[in-house]
């Protein structure tokens, strides 16, 4: 008898940890919280998005989307742990609650938005496919590459894009298909094809590997759509507010000027603007379950997104992407943020 | 009838015929064709070799901190220089290396101390090794203890972590492999049943269709709050493949073992644990020392593939490096370290396994 009473009370026990367990998972900001760290998917290595540097710091422009997260929820940028995943499982990782924040790379397409129980935030880099040409052959539109052999990598959505741009314009080309991004570039730079193609964040990354990469340039004309952005679980709206709201938060201090450097003085700004984004005018962090100051420490620790573009894959890196359709929209780009306020 | 008295003394070997021109002339020019290949293929070394080391050593460059101090007219030394200590112990943190360096040493002196044969108390360092060392190794590494700040394991890489999944993997897979091979030579159906399809089942799946299993799926049958460490299911299933492999090697040693050495023993009164461990093991062990140490090779090599589930083993976190925009294009320095390194361990454990054979041959050889 006392044994079976034992028994149902353990059960009981059990099961009500268990849905305690289930319960304290859905509330990923308090799980962050007690870790101290923020639990964000990167990739393996991918210049200038997310790759360790000599130090063994990661680094990228992915990373910074990670950084952000850590110094709004926990006012410290360096309070995450990177996890770095493959393509194949990023999402698992996700699903399982391995990670929190998965910042890799990952293009936002219906699927991936509606069918695997997932959310994108925003986009931190529109991506698209490109073309890297010989300088001397005076390429200067996509138009003129009727008839042209192009190193592309297997296996990739490169290879069906490229198919179906060029069929929908009518004109041919000789396909030439490596497995790895340096067998490619190999091929390019032994003149097997005329053309290199890949996402033009990857040309850049390739064209530094060129022996004398002023030989070659890229093409700014792109095929594709590849908005790249950070990606939550669906079921936690406070989480997927955070990080949604961390990026806005950096295209926000960028649109209105707000840099790293300039941050302490700006607290004492008239703008209003500036007064509401740093937390000197009302508390915006509070609808997030955040302090006043999220986005201070965003803007202080990360700086705003035009410097975290530069430092990582623009002007300021070894990479040299022009910023292109990522401009803010005040200057003819894309990238638009909804107001603080 | 004439006869010599006297012996003809001993003449020293014809000129020609001994020393290094004899050696010559018997293996490399005895014959006009063999001449003409000798010749080919020193050629063929001129060519390979001298722009290699042009390459490699020349024409490299060694010293500086940045792309910039490489000329690219050879290898560019400076790139693995500055990675170097990443490549030795991944991302882990560099105000905590002193903790990776005690076990290094630790595990370099349980290794010397096993293989010279004159030191004293080899069965307390193996007992050490086994129970003792892991212990030490985890509390040092991880840390959480003693006021030692703690290092999750997705920090963990580079040598490290290869010589991590190697040595556990081997010290994992030998019992098991053991138990496995003597279950399924068993008389119990039951027994034996379970370790054929336990030995055919992990057999049958290729190591990366375990490493994708235990990361991707995983995670998805098992309920949300149980969350084991990536490291922890790569070694799992490393261990339990590797144990699979090991068990047939030892399977092969002792079918080896003549059927009248089991029945002696047996004559003579002993359990089947005492004739297993004092009359058939012993003898079979001895025979399968090159089986295991090809396995514990390969095993060696195979821990690269914990690359695809995103663990920086050495060849992961050169990847890794040569993906950092700063060092992009040195894929090729980067690879030949990797593979020199890799050379360097299986290559001793190869000359070690010779040595052992030489040293526990008793005559079983033909």
């Amino acid at each position: 008898m006392l044994n079976k009473k034992h028994l149902v009370l353990l059960a009981s026990t059990g099961a009500i940890t268990l849905a305690g367990a289930a319960t304290a998972q859905a509330d990923t900001l308090e799980d962050t919280m007690e870790r101290g760290a923020v639990q964000c998917g990167v990739s393996d290595g991918l210049p200038g998005f997310s790759a360790p540097d000599d130090d063994g710091n990661w680094q990228g422009i992915d990373v910074d989307v990670c950084r952000a997260v850590a110094a709004a929820v926990l006012g410290d940028s360096e309070a995450v742990n990177y996890i770095s995943l493959n393509a194949v499982e990023r999402f698992t990782a996700l699903q399982s609650g391995e990670v929190d924040v998965l910042s890799r790379n990952t293009t936002w397409t219906t699927t991936r938005d509606t069918t695997l129980g997932l959310n994108f935030t925003g986009v931190t880099f529109y991506d698209g496919q490109g073309f890297m040409v010989p300088s001397d052959l005076n390429i200067t539109s996509v138009d003129e590459l009727d008839g042209a052999s192009i190193c592309i990598q297997s296996g990739t959505t490169t290879e069906l894009n490229l198919a179906d741009y060029f069929r929908a314009n009518d004109m041919e080309f000789n396909p030439i298909v490596f497995d790895t991004s340096e067998q490619t570039v190999g091929g390019y730079q032994a003149g097997r094809c005329d053309v290199l193609t890949s996402d033009t964040s990857q040309l850049a990354a390739l064209r530094i590997q060129l022996s004398d990469p002023s030989t070659s340039m890229i093409l700014s004309d792109v095929i594709s759509k590849e908005p790249l952005g950070p990606v939550v679980r669906q079921g936690d709206d406070t989480w997927f507010n955070i990080v949604k709201w961390s990026l806005f938060a950096m295209l926000n201090a960028e649109e209105l000027g707000v840099n790293s450097d300039n941050v302490d003085e700006m607290l004492e700004s008239e703008n209003p603007n500036i007064a509401r984004l740093l937390g000197e005018d009302g508390n915006y962090g509070e609808g997030m379950n955040l302090e006043a100051d999220w986005a201070y420490n965003i803007i202080s620790q990360v700086g705003n997104y035009g410097q975290s573009f530069d430092r990582n894959v623009g002007m300021d890196s070894p990479l040299e992407i022009e910023r292109g359709i990522n401009k803010l929209w005040t200057e003819g780009g894309l990238q638009y943020a909804p107001p603080i306020r | 009838m004439i006869h010599n008295k006297d012996m003809i003394p001993e003449q020293p070997a014809p000129k020609g015929t001994i020393g290094p021109i004899g050696w010559l002339r018997g293996n490399l020019f005895n014959g006009p064709i063999n001449s003409l290949f000798t010749l080919l293929g020193l050629y063929v070394l001129y060519l390979l070799l001298v722009p290699t080391i042009q390459w490699a050593f020349i024409n490299a460059d060694w010293i500086g901190d940045s792309r910039e101090d490489c000329s690219r007219v050879g290898a560019c030394w400076v790139f693995v220089n500055a990675r170097f200590s990443q490549f030795i112990y991944g991302l882990y943190p560099s105000e905590e290396y002193w903790r990776a360096n005690i076990v290094f040493a630790m595990f370099a002196g349980i290794i010397a101390w096993m293989v010279i044969p004159r030191l004293p108390f080899k069965r307390w360092v193996t007992v050490f090794a086994l129970l003792g060392f892991p212990v030490v190794a985890y509390v040092l590494l991880h840390g959480g203890y003693f006021d030692l700040p703690r290092v999750s394991t997705h920090r963990w890489g580079g040598l490290m972590l290869t010589l991590l999944l190697a040595s556990v993997g081997m010290i994992g897979a030998l019992p098991i492999g053991i138990v496995l091979a003597l279950g399924r030579r068993s008389n119990m159906p039951i027994v034996k049943t379970f370790c054929v399809i336990f030995i055919e089942f992990w057999r049958g799946v290729p190591l990366i269709t375990i490493l994708f299993m235990a990361s991707v799926m995983l995670p998805l049958f098992l309920p949300s709050e149980i969350n084991i460490d990536r490291l922890i299911r790569a070694l799992i299933g490393l261990t339990l493949f590797q144990s699979a492999y090991m068990a047939e090697v030892i399977r092969g040693g002792l079918q080896a073992i003549p059927k009248g050495q089991d029945e002696a023993a047996a004559a003579l009164g002993m359990t089947y644990w005492k004739r297993m461990g004092l009359i058939i093991m012993p003898q079979a062990l001895k025979m399968m020392i090159p089986g295991i140490v090809n396995t514990f090779i390969s095993l060696f090599k195979d821990t690269t593939l914990v690359m695809i589930i995103g663990l920086f083993d050495l060849l992961g976190i050169v990847q890794a490096a040569l993906s950092d925009s700063r060092w992009l294009g040195f894929s090729i320095e980067g690879y030949v370290f990797a593979a020199f390194v890799f050379w360097i361990f299986c290559f001793s454990m190869s000359r070690y396994s010779q040595y052992l054979e030489r040293k526990l041959n008793t005559g079983h050889k033909q």
